[in-house]
């Protein structure tokens, strides 16, 4: 049987979404029978780590492989996301676990359902066709929603859910609308062969071209969360359950991040000028409404949806000087982002408890005094997420920033700056509350071993590669060569 | 045969009134439906993209469309019955405990 | 060629003389429903009262709106129809295709439909196929 050997050649590449994709339907069947959801979850977080293993296996190694008549491709720029994903779902895991029931909402589908919304990110950063595109997007949109609606028996989890799925089915026809545009023009939905069909026939002024470049800039502009395409994020942040908006401030935002890049640099490569010229507005407005807003927000979650609008406009910044070397500073931001925002969001899943939101910034109000440990963390996040130097957040705006400079948009990078500067405001308002004001009573932080590792390994990693960030730049380094 | 441009137009025709439809009806079904517009909008021009192309790509892409449009359907349903069950109502203007 | 159709250049120049017959038929038809109709009107005498303007003349009396509420487990039922419907738009290619996808297409369709077996399963031990 030569043939079929031959076929599962073909599988190799995809083994990782097969077996993040294996380990969801297992889980679902799992709660059927297991009613332990510690078992459920121990279970994902194993799946994810092989899958993680596998990854960085081939990490680096070869060139790109790619299978199924080149619409799904493994190099090390879906790779390096890849692990963005799993680590992601691992720490989300990680936080979830006691948060839920604290939440009455401890259901086993929630762990399947983050791991089919993992390897619908999965298959977005490999995609190399309109088609595979489409449906990365949707699955892993689609386990979204619903696990932003998973608290069933609470109003807000309910509205979120409703708001971000009404929005996120207009993104996606947007986005389906791109794609047909350009699949008549150039008779192909391979992000390749479009961009080899354009530079060939000279499309590069086509209207065509240029208002399907538009569809797809509104559709990623609302995946990733940029304004003005942003007005879905504070109450769907806000509304679903804390672990689910670390997850989704992080995840989609990345998967949206790389099929931006991966269409922008690879299909539209020939109008490069043009949807730069787009971008930028984008960025900019994502960088104003997201810092100036977030600075008159009073819950947490709802301040920390702006950030993360603001970080989606720094990032942008990396694809918008539209070089490799841009693309891999972007990388190294949404890694970073990563893990500076789940421990954020860590801190604030430690404080709720039975019958106590901790939502209110109020509620951070001596934190320090009680819980020295905690209001130090707190403080490594927000002082990385603001980018003040030794924290990793510095390493992952300096070479975005960096990177804007070397092209010639000084200005840009000047008002990036500047946002960053006026972000210092509500970030260390935090600490100044944690550290500066007296208890107003007792707050009690809901610890379990699983969150304290979280905590440690985000908290870690953040100091870390703020301290030496070589290593973590080599590793990027390795997913654009290889 | 009828050009392959009086299909464009049609898709964006429809296309528009889907966009158009998501924003002004308040309903949340209407806008769903509207959603649904927009999506077969899509399958139109790449039904007859495929066809002015001979290249069977695009009605493969339109059954995906199709199965996701059918399941997307299925969850919009689903968190409107959770959401209805703790407040009955359809209208998104008093859908506001978050401010928009 | 589709359907037997030539392409042909510019909008307005073109003639479906394909159709011709179709729309034909249907002229006639319109005209087979609408005739008896119209005559029906202009000749039957007009009398109307009460129970002559009911719905059912000879049958029950109408009980209550015909605007009733369906009950959520309709939703339920009809949520899982449609997702296990569509996936038929699936097979009908994998059919036609059959003979040239082999054994490693066999495979892959056994593949798929077994994972909508998992959500079947998953489905009927949750208890959403459950009527009362």
């Amino acid at each position: 049987m030569s043939f079929l050997n031959l076929n599962f050649m073909y599988i190799k590449p995809i083994a990782p979404e097969l077996i993040i994709t294996c380990i969801a339907l297992i889980l679902m069947l799992l709660d059927l029978i297991v009613r332990r959801k510690e078992v459920i979850a121990l279970v994902g977080i194993i799946g994810t780590t092989l899958a993680l293993y596998l990854t960085f296996k081939v990490y680096g190694l070869a060139g790109p492989q790619t299978v199924f008549n080149g619409m799904f491709v493994l190099d090390g720029y879906s790779s390096f996301f890849k692990f963005i994903f799993y680590i992601n779902a691992i720490l989300t895991i990680c936080i979830s676990l006691k948060y839920m029931e604290i939440e009455k909402a401890a259901y086993g589908e929630y762990y399947a359902l983050l791991l089919f919304a993992t390897a619908g990110m999965m298959i977005i950063a490999s995609a190399l066709d309109l088609i595979v595109l489409y449906l990365g997007i949707e699955l892993m949109s689609l386990s979204t929603y619903i696990l932003v609606g998973i608290i069933r028996h609470d109003t807000k989890s309910n509205e979120a859910a409703i708001k971000y799925f009404l929005l996120g089915g207009f993104s996606s026809a947007f986005l389906l609308y791109g794609a047909s545009l350009i699949y008549g023009l150039t008779g192909t939905t391979n992000i390749g062969a479009i961009a080899a069909f354009i530079s060939e026939k000279g499309f590069a002024g086509n209207q065509m071209l240029l208002l399907s470049m538009a569809l797809f800039t509104v559709a990623f502009g609302f995946k990733i969360a940029a304004a003005p395409f942003h007005m879905w994020a504070p109450d769907a942040y806000e509304g679903a359950p804390t672990s689910i908006t670390a997850f989704m401030s992080v995840g989609p935002k990345a998967a949206g991040f790389a099929a931006l890049g991966r269409v922008f640099m690879v299909a539209f490569s020939s109008i490069k000028v043009e949807w730069s010229t787009v971008l930028i507005p984008l960025a900019v407005l994502s960088m104003c409404i997201g810092n100036i807003v977030a600075i008159s927000q009073t819950n947490i979650k709802r301040m920390l949806a702006y950030s993360s609008i603001a970080h989606a406009g720094y990032a942008l910044l990396g694809v918008i000087a539209g070089t490799n070397s841009g693309l891999s500073s972007m990388m190294n931001y949404m890694f970073i982002y990563a893990f500076m925002n789940i421990g954020a969001f860590a801190v604030v899943i430690m404080l709720r408890r039975e019958g106590f939101k901790g939502e209110d910034l109020s509620d951070y109000e001596g934190l320090a005094k009680n819980h020295p440990l905690a209001a130090a963390l707190m403080l490594v996040f927000m002082f990385s997420l603001t980018g003040i130097p030794p924290t990793a957040g510095f390493i992952a705006k300096f070479y975005v920033f960096m990177e804007v400079i070397k092209t010639g948009h000084v200005l840009l990078a000047v008002i990036a700056v500047l946002f960053s500067v006026a972000s210092a405001f509500f970030y260390l308002r935090v600490v100044m509350y944690m550290y500066m004001k007296e208890p107003r009573g007792e707050v009690i932080l809901t610890t379990s071993a699983p969150i304290c590792i979280a905590l440690a390994v985000t908290a870690l990693i953040v100091i870390v590669f703020g301290i030496f960030p070589s290593s973590l730049l080599d590793f990027v380094s390795l997913a654009i060569s290889g | 045969m009828v050009p392959l441009s009086w299909y464009i137009v049609l898709s964006a025709v429809v296309f528009s009134i889907g966009v158009v439809g998501f924003l002004i009806r308040r309903n949340i079904i209407i806008m769903l439906i509207s959603i649904e517009i927009m999506l077969n909008a899509v399958n139109i021009s790449l039904a007859a993209f495929s066809h002015y192309l001979q290249d069977i790509r695009g009605q493969i892409f339109v059954f995906f469309v199709i199965a996701v449009a059918a399941a997307e359907v299925a969850i919009g349903l689903a968190l409107i019955i959770a959401l209805f069950r703790n407040k009955p109502t359809l209208n998104v203007d008093e859908i506001n405990i978050m401010k928009w | 060629m589709f359907l037997g159709i030539k392409a042909c250049g510019m909008p307005g120049t073109y003639i479906p003389s394909n159709y011709l017959p179709i729309l034909i038929i249907l002229i006639v038809a319109t005209l087979v429903g609408l005739t008896p109709l119209i005559l029906g009107v202009l000749v039957r005498p007009k009398r109307p009262y009460s129970i002559k303007l009911s719905p059912y003349e000879s049958g029950n009396p109408p009980v209550g709106d015909t605007r009733y509420k369906f009950s959520v487990k309709f939703y339920i039922i009809a949520m899982l129809f449609m997702v296990f419907d569509v996936e038929a738009v699936f097979l009908y290619p994998w059919a036609v295709a059959y003979d040239k996808l082999g054994l490693y297409g066999f495979i892959e369709m056994m593949l798929f439909i077994f994972i909508l077996l998992i959500g079947y399963i998953y489905a009927w031990e949750k208890g959403a196929l459950e009527w009362e």
